[in-house]
């Protein structure tokens, strides 16, 4: 080691790591808040720990039941539950896709005018703030059970996912592109076909996969309030604590969710 | 080729005849599975239902309207539960899944043959498995309440935080890493200097994004019994009380809104 | 004194970066590495600390065999060799100082280095060498803030304060402009002689080396085909390392009160 560093009669410069938030009022206001949040909440918890102790024991079974699932018992009703979400799946998807293509466009705030780019925004953001299961609960009631109010359910939320997410994209092309094409003296849908179109293709691809995979997931839930699938199945067997024939549908949907994320990155590596 | 000579003439398509073949084939494969898959539907609906449902919704409509405002002082408390259930099942979920993300990403973990994979295995089970189904399994092992749902959460939220965490790690920027190996440094130290502080940013974004989402999820976990905002709105339906109905909808519509704003500001403000 | 004996690297695919090179260099001596892309300059570099495995050979440093080492050993080993990288391989989000005393992690257990509890004598030596490299009045600007010249400077604080027996130097100008780069050359070699230290700086820029520093080696497919000072590099020479070119006007410019522009416009004449 240098020896110069080891002598101590120069003068010494401290150093300590400058704290994350400079001031020092807020930095320990954050940290009172925090801990003042955090006894507040407990207070919500009212864990009763003999009920969760018993369950332990349920949950080793549960946990013992994805070593022999039970496919059989329930078979007819499970196939028919997996095969509507799948139904439900691919048409709410391609409807959806299919909508949102045109309200992305709307939702652009370089391609559409302001009072049409409000209007379309509007309609997004509210389409996303309701959980899907609560519009699918509004759904059963309007539209009666089964897979219609499903499938109406997820091409709604498919909507507000694809439009809010494509047109972001499209706020971000290049602009050199998009003016190159303009100066041909091209009409406007020359120019979206021209100029929009081929930018922002291997994005709308990319997030329809994705958006089956979301609605696949979400199908298999939708069963629980009547809308179709097999969440209706899943819900029955948890009630009757047939963890069996619970751990069969939840292997298929696992297995389901990593066959199309196997696919979806396949194509998605294809398109780029 | 798409360029082809007629005579003297060069004549150009987009694609070659085959090619063209190909995709008119795909498209006709497409719109017959969707035509299948529709028709599927179409059978299993009561179409006389579906015509009547424009007077049903405004039935319903009329009779959620006005909304019962005086039901809001009952909901002060079912929404306190619904956000602590959303905040600490992220604080769960980011705890348990941080050590998740390192053992998967492949430059960090320990062991590619067997911690990784069972890194992964926990990254895509939790995943798949949406927050509802997570918290009726959680309900029937350790009963209602918010504490299943806080579990439930948390559970569901390992995969998401493990999987993009991951991610960011594995493209952290290999020249910084080099840097800090190359002065002799452990691998926890080159874990601590070179990796954490570039795979921050995305984090602290990821952490606020998945709160927002809980926030969402967590309004409705009430459905299958387990705490929150959700338990009145099924109750309400139950009895079909629209207008206590109409009030959590806007309720939760509020909290929603606000939730997307404070986590657009944070992660506005960390980048 | 630095030994590589029959140093040879083959990557996975086939490529021979390094046919059995032999090099010796003293106590105290800087040498300057040329040759054209892809000659293997940088695996050179980086099989000395072994950040790329060598294949075939032994490296040697003051009478320990770095090839040899166990990891817990090589990662001692390491702190004696101090890197300086071509992109400055800061860690972007961390502070100045904590860039700086990264390169002392390998004298640091991991939680003195994660709190950063470093000892005062550190902390002392990183202010002088800060001071010596002009940046002591900014020791909390995070790296990134830094212009490029800044950025290396602090590079080689961090080189210099592992207290280095060698210090292994990959392009250290190569995203400098051409009067920093004269000023980090300078100051690489005016340190080294200072503290006695030897040296290996891979640099593209020929007329630079030959201002810089005592001794070039010339390295052409992985292999060494020039050793001498720097005003034996003839045009014949360069041939033999480069190829056939207008040699003339680069090695000129070895005096360095010369117009930097000149400096430029004769290296693209030659080009």
């Amino acid at each position: 080691m240098n020896a110069a560093i080891t002598s101590g009669n120069e003068k010494s410069r401290r150093w300590k790591r400058p704290p994350l938030i400079q001031d020092t009022k807020w930095r320990y206001g954050l940290l009172i808040l925090a801990i003042a949040y955090f006894i507040a909440a407990s207070f919500s918890y009212d864990v009763n720990w003999s009920r969760v102790y018993e369950g332990l024991d349920r949950g080793w079974e549960f946990i013992k039941s994805f070593a022999n699932p039970d496919f059989k018992t329930r078979w007819s009703d499970i196939s028919e539950g997996i095969w509507e979400s799948i139904v439900i799946t691919v048409t709410s998807t391609v409807v959806g896709i299919i909508l949102a293509i045109p309200l992305a466009l709307g939702a652009a705030s370089n391609l559409a005018p302001k009072i049409i780019y409000y209007i379309c925004r509007g309609i997004i953001a509210v389409n996303r703030a309701l959980h899907e299961i609560i519009v699918a609960i509004l759904m059963v009631a309007i539209f009666g059970f089964g897979p219609l109010a499903g499938f109406i359910t997820l091409t709604l939320s498919t909507i507000g996912f694809i439009a809010k997410l494509l047109a972001e994209d499209i706020e971000n092309i290049s602009k050199p592109q998009a003016e190159a094409v303009k100066s041909t003296g091209s009409g406007w849908w020359q120019w979206i076909n021209y100029a929009i179109q081929p930018q922002v293709m291997p994005r709308l691809i990319g997030l329809s996969i994705y958006r089956v995979d979301i609605n696949f997931r979400s199908s298999s839930i939708l069963g629980l309030v009547g809308a179709g699938g097999v969440g209706a199945t899943l819900n029955t067997a948890f009630d009757r604590y047939e963890f069996d024939t619970a751990a069969a549908i939840i292997i298929i949907i696992i297995a389901i969710v990593m066959v199309l994320e196997y696919v979806s990155g396949f194509i998605r590596a294809r398109v780029q | 080729m798409p360029v082809t000579t007629k005579g003297d003439l060069k004549v150009w398509q987009r694609r070659d005849r085959a090619k063209q073949f190909k995709i008119w084939f795909a498209w006709l494969i497409g719109v017959a599975i969707f035509m299948f898959c529709w028709e599927i539907i179409s059978d299993k609906t009561t179409w006389f239902f579906v015509f009547d449902a424009p007077r049903i919704a405004a039935d319903i409509g009329g009779r959620a309207w006005p909304p019962r405002w005086s039901y809001l002082s009952e909901l002060w408390k079912p929404m306190w539960d619904t956000i602590n259930i959303a905040t600490l099942g992220t604080l769960l979920a980011i705890i348990m899944g941080v050590p998740v993300a390192f053992l998967a990403a492949t430059n960090t973990t320990p062991s590619k043959r067997f911690l990784r994979p069972l890194a992964l295995l926990i990254i895509v089970s939790t995943r798949s498995i949406n927050s509802l189904v997570w918290a009726l399994l959680l309900v029937s092992i350790i009963g209602p309440g918010i504490f299943a749902g806080t579990l439930a959460i948390a559970i569901r939220s390992i995969g998401f935080v493990a999987k993009l965490l991951y991610e960011a790690i594995e493209e952290t920027d290999i020249n910084q890493i080099e840097a800090i190996q190359a002065t002799g440094a452990s691998k926890l130290q080159v874990i601590a200097y070179g990796i954490v502080p570039q795979i921050m940013p995305a984090f602290a974004g990821l952490s606020v994004f998945r709160w927002d989402i809980n926030i969402r999820e967590s309004t409705i976990l009430g459905l299958v019994g387990a705490g929150g905002i959700g338990l009145y709105l099924s109750s309400s339906l139950n009895i079909l009380a629209w207008p206590q109905v109409a009030v959590i909808l806007i309720m939760i519509l509020v909290a929603v809104v606000i939730s997307e704003w404070v986590s657009s500001k944070v992660r506005l403000a960390i980048i | 004194m630095l030994q590589l004996k029959n140093l040879g690297k083959r990557y996975k695919t086939g490529d021979d970066a390094l046919k059995g090179v032999n090099l010796e260099i003293p106590d105290g001596q800087l040498v300057g590495l040329i040759g054209p892309s892809g000659a293997g300059k940088s695996t050179l570099i980086r099989c000395v600390n072994r950040l790329v495995e060598p294949t075939t050979g032994t490296v040697t440093l003051n009478n320990i065999e770095v090839t040899s080492l166990s990891a817990g050993g090589l990662r001692k080993e390491r702190r004696k060799m101090g890197m300086i990288f071509q992109e400055y391989a800061l860690v972007d989000r961390l502070t100045i100082m904590e860039n700086v005393m990264s390169g002392r992690l390998g004298y640091m257990g991991f939680w003195k280095s994660f709190f950063r509890k470093y000892p005062q004598a550190d902390i002392d030596e990183a202010f002088r060498l800060l001071e010596r490299v002009g940046l002591d009045h900014m020791v909390d600007k995070r790296a990134d803030e830094l212009s490029g010249g800044q950025k290396q400077r602090v590079g080689i604080a961090r080189a210099l304060i592992q207290d280095p027996e060698v210090i292994l130097i990959d392009e250290p100008t190569a995203s400098l402009d051409p009067k920093t780069s004269r000023q980090i050359m300078r100051l690489i070699s005016e340190l080294c002689r200072e503290r006695n230290l030897s040296a290996i700086v891979n640099i593209h820029d020929v007329a630079l080396a030959q201002m810089f520093v005592e001794r070039i080696v010339g390295l052409q497919m992985g292999e060494i085909v020039f050793d001498g000072a720097p005003d034996e590099l003839t045009p014949d020479v360069l041939t033999k390392i480069y190829g056939e070119e207008d040699w003339e006007a680069t090695i000129d410019e070895v005096d360095e009160d010369e117009d930097i522009t000149i400096d430029e416009k004769s290296v693209e004449a030659s080009i």
